[in-house]
């Protein structure tokens, strides 16, 4: 299942998806975010399952542009937290 | 030199005219819906406030996010660059610019002349804009006038958490309906307008002097609002919505 | 008083012809939205009743408010409900629930069952919000995505419209329609600058509907945008309170070039429905 975490205003979309087939819950990307954007808490959208799940907390999730701003204005960079998951789970829409 | 500064807002014309960079007129009129006409009247009064003719005028910049229905200016200039300009010509100290306009809000950091170095702009959203401030105000049943003295009577710490003006007009019916105080509400309001302006501003990156121009800065809750987001006090210059007029004003078209 | 435009209709409905004592299952899902909220009792996973109502300002009764109405001329109560799934923005305000689960599994379940197993692509367009789901043939939700920072594209937006107009909100889907031809939608996305843009074109003596139009297919093109996101694969449902608006619905559908299913279900009622289904299959679960 791909999450979509993020909002669309007036100004653009911006969503980081995760790729739950993929992640495994580890939690290595959590840590590496200077924004606390990211957390990893149980798979809510499959109720009958009981996996955990990497996504965007909720206090940030109609911030991200503005959360991610820090990592994205260096150019040519990997973002952390998509160098730190080693399952490619996490991609950012802008 | 007579040169002439018209910042055409999405809800107010603000003409400057400044003779070797000195103010002679200033005057501001609602746009409305016939803006084009509305700025030739505005145009006509304040040359007859100066009491000077029309052929007298050596230069007449347009800005405002309708600057091109200026015909006759002789050029015209964004928004972001007559701020900074007008800003730093107001305070040479000035780096940091937050100007907040009816529907637009722009952060912008510039150099000791008022060259950009960054911006940032929220357009196309009202929240971050003088329209949420005016949305809360009908929603809450104050003057505008009113808003800001009476969120400074508030020391609460209420967090709102839409950031639609639409989703917030509905959250502050709710807060009344729970019995929470007006003040409590103006103050949660201008907290929650200067944490997204903030942001904004972050992006960019913000330097000491910070200025606050646009007719969002006579709102005295939300300059304390942002004061203390940005964990910095702030300039107002006096007449704050006309400072974009007056940079664009002080940009003469052998300078642009 | 000034009459309220945006006001839809809140209403109750049984099943005459169920016995819910003879029922071995009996469950409830009541999904509780920042703007309308809704209680669905199923037993043995058949629709017996259900209440449609506005949330209002009072969040925390609003469960209780929906139940109760539901539960009316039933002769059930509470204590009568195996299990009771609390699901939407206000499902932590639902304290006689068993469990919690998120909207958007709720929808996807929900759908499955109105519209059929052949559901690929879902579209609800709530309150204040709007959510673009994915999911398989049983209703497990495979891709999503929800805004609800912006009005624009959600219920609010609409109303706010309906209210401008001084228009029935039930009636503009098809007013929107009476127009000689179909105008540009407005260009601005945000509603309170759409409400500013409405007025100008009023002003230059626009009738209300084709200003209207202007709206709505605005809207539909902005829900589209979200849609594209995960990607539109038939068949196609909507659900939510929007899916009543003929008006956005057929644009909507004119732009992505699938016409949606329909269906004699409430599509208000999707989350309820969703939630009232889970709670039958964990009941069943934990009998085991």
């Amino acid at each position: 299942m791909i999450a979509n975490f993020g909002y669309k205003d007036g100004s653009g979309d911006f969503f980081i998806s995760i790729d739950t087939d993929k992640c495994n819950g580890c939690g290595d990307c959590v840590p590496v975010c200077p924004a606390d954007v990211l957390e990893v808490r149980d798979n809510e959208f499959d109720p009958l399952a009981e996996d955990k799940m990497a996504a965007v907390t909720e206090a940030q999730r109609k911030k991200i542009k503005y959360a991610c701003s820090a990592c994205k204005s260096e150019t040519n960079a990997t973002l952390p937290c998509i160098e730190a998951c080693k399952l490619d789970a996490i991609v950012h829409s802008w | 030199m007579i040169s002439v500064g018209i910042d055409v807002g999405a809800k107010t014309v603000k003409i400057i005219m400044l003779n070797n960079d000195k103010i002679i007129a200033r005057n501001k009129v609602l746009s409305g819906f016939e803006a084009k006409e509305n700025t030739i009247r505005l145009f006509e009064q304040v040359i007859s406030d100066a009491g000077i003719t029309r052929d007298q005028i050596d230069s007449i910049t347009s800005t405002g996010s309708g600057r091109k229905d200026v015909d006759f200016a002789t050029h015209s200039v964004t928004d972001v660059t007559a701020a900074a300009k007008g800003a730093t010509a107001l305070y040479p100290d000035v780096r940091t610019v937050i100007d907040i306009g009816a529907e637009e809000g722009r952060g912008i950091r510039c150099d000791e002349k008022g060259k950009i170095v960054d911006f940032a702009i929220n357009e196309k959203c009202a929240a971050g804009s003088g329209a949420f401030v005016e949305a809360m105000s009908r929603a809450l049943e104050l003057a505008i006038e009113d808003f800001g003295p009476l969120s400074l009577e508030s020391d609460k710490e209420i967090p709102m958490n839409a950031q639609c003006a639409v989703f917030a007009e509905s959250e502050v019916i709710s807060l009344l309906h729970a019995k929470t105080e007006k003040k409590d509400i103006a103050k949660a309001i201008t907290d929650a307008i200067a944490a997204r302006i903030s942001s904004m501003v972050r992006k960019v990156g913000f330097e000491k002097q910070i200025a606050v121009v646009g007719g969002v800065a006579y709102n005295v809750g939300f300059v304390r609002s942002i004061q203390n987001s940005l964990e910095s006090d702030v300039i107002i210059p006096e007449y704050p919505e006309y400072v974009a007029a007056y940079g664009a004003a002080l940009i003469t078209g052998n300078q642009n | 008083m000034a009459k309220e435009f945006w006001r839809w209709k809140e209403y109750n409905w049984k099943h005459e012809d169920i016995d819910w004592k003879t029922g071995s299952v009996i469950s409830a899902g009541v999904d509780v939205g920042s703007v309308s909220s809704q209680a669905v009792i199923l037993v043995d996973g058949e629709l017996y009743a259900y209440a449609n109502m506005r949330t209002g300002s009072n969040s925390p009764m609003s469960a209780s408010n929906a139940m109760t109405w539901a539960l009316e001329n039933t002769g059930m109560t509470l204590e009568d409900i195996h299990f009771t799934v609390g699901t939407g923005y206000g499902r932590v305000n639902v304290p006689f629930a068993n469990k919690t689960i998120t909207e958007i599994a709720c929808h996807a379940r929900g759908a499955n069952k109105m519209y059929g197993n052949s559901v690929r692509t879902l579209l609800d367009m709530g309150g204040q919000d709007c959510k673009a789901i994915s999911c398989d043939d049983r209703g497990k939700v495979t891709n999503f995505l929800m805004n609800d920072k912006c009005a624009a594209g959600t219920g609010r937006g609409m109303e706010v419209f309906a209210d401008l107009l001084s228009l029935p909100i039930e009636e503009i889907g098809d007013l929107s329609f009476q127009v000689d031809e179909e105008p540009e939608p407005v260009s601005s996305t945000c509603v309170i600058f759409a409400k500013s843009e409405a007025t100008g074109l009023l002003r230059e003596g626009w009738p209300k509907n084709k200003v209207l139009a202007a709206y709505s297919s605005a809207m539909a093109h902005r829900v589209v945008s979200l849609l594209e996101r995960i990607e539109i694969k038939p068949d196609f449902a909507i659900t939510g309170g929007i899916a009543k608006n003929s008006g956005v619905v057929k644009r909507l559908e004119k732009e992505i070039g699938i016409k949606a299913l329909t269906t004699t279900y409430d599509t208000q009622i999707a989350g309820a429905f969703g939630a009232a289904l889970f709670g039958m299959a964990l009941c069943e679960k934990s009998r085991k």
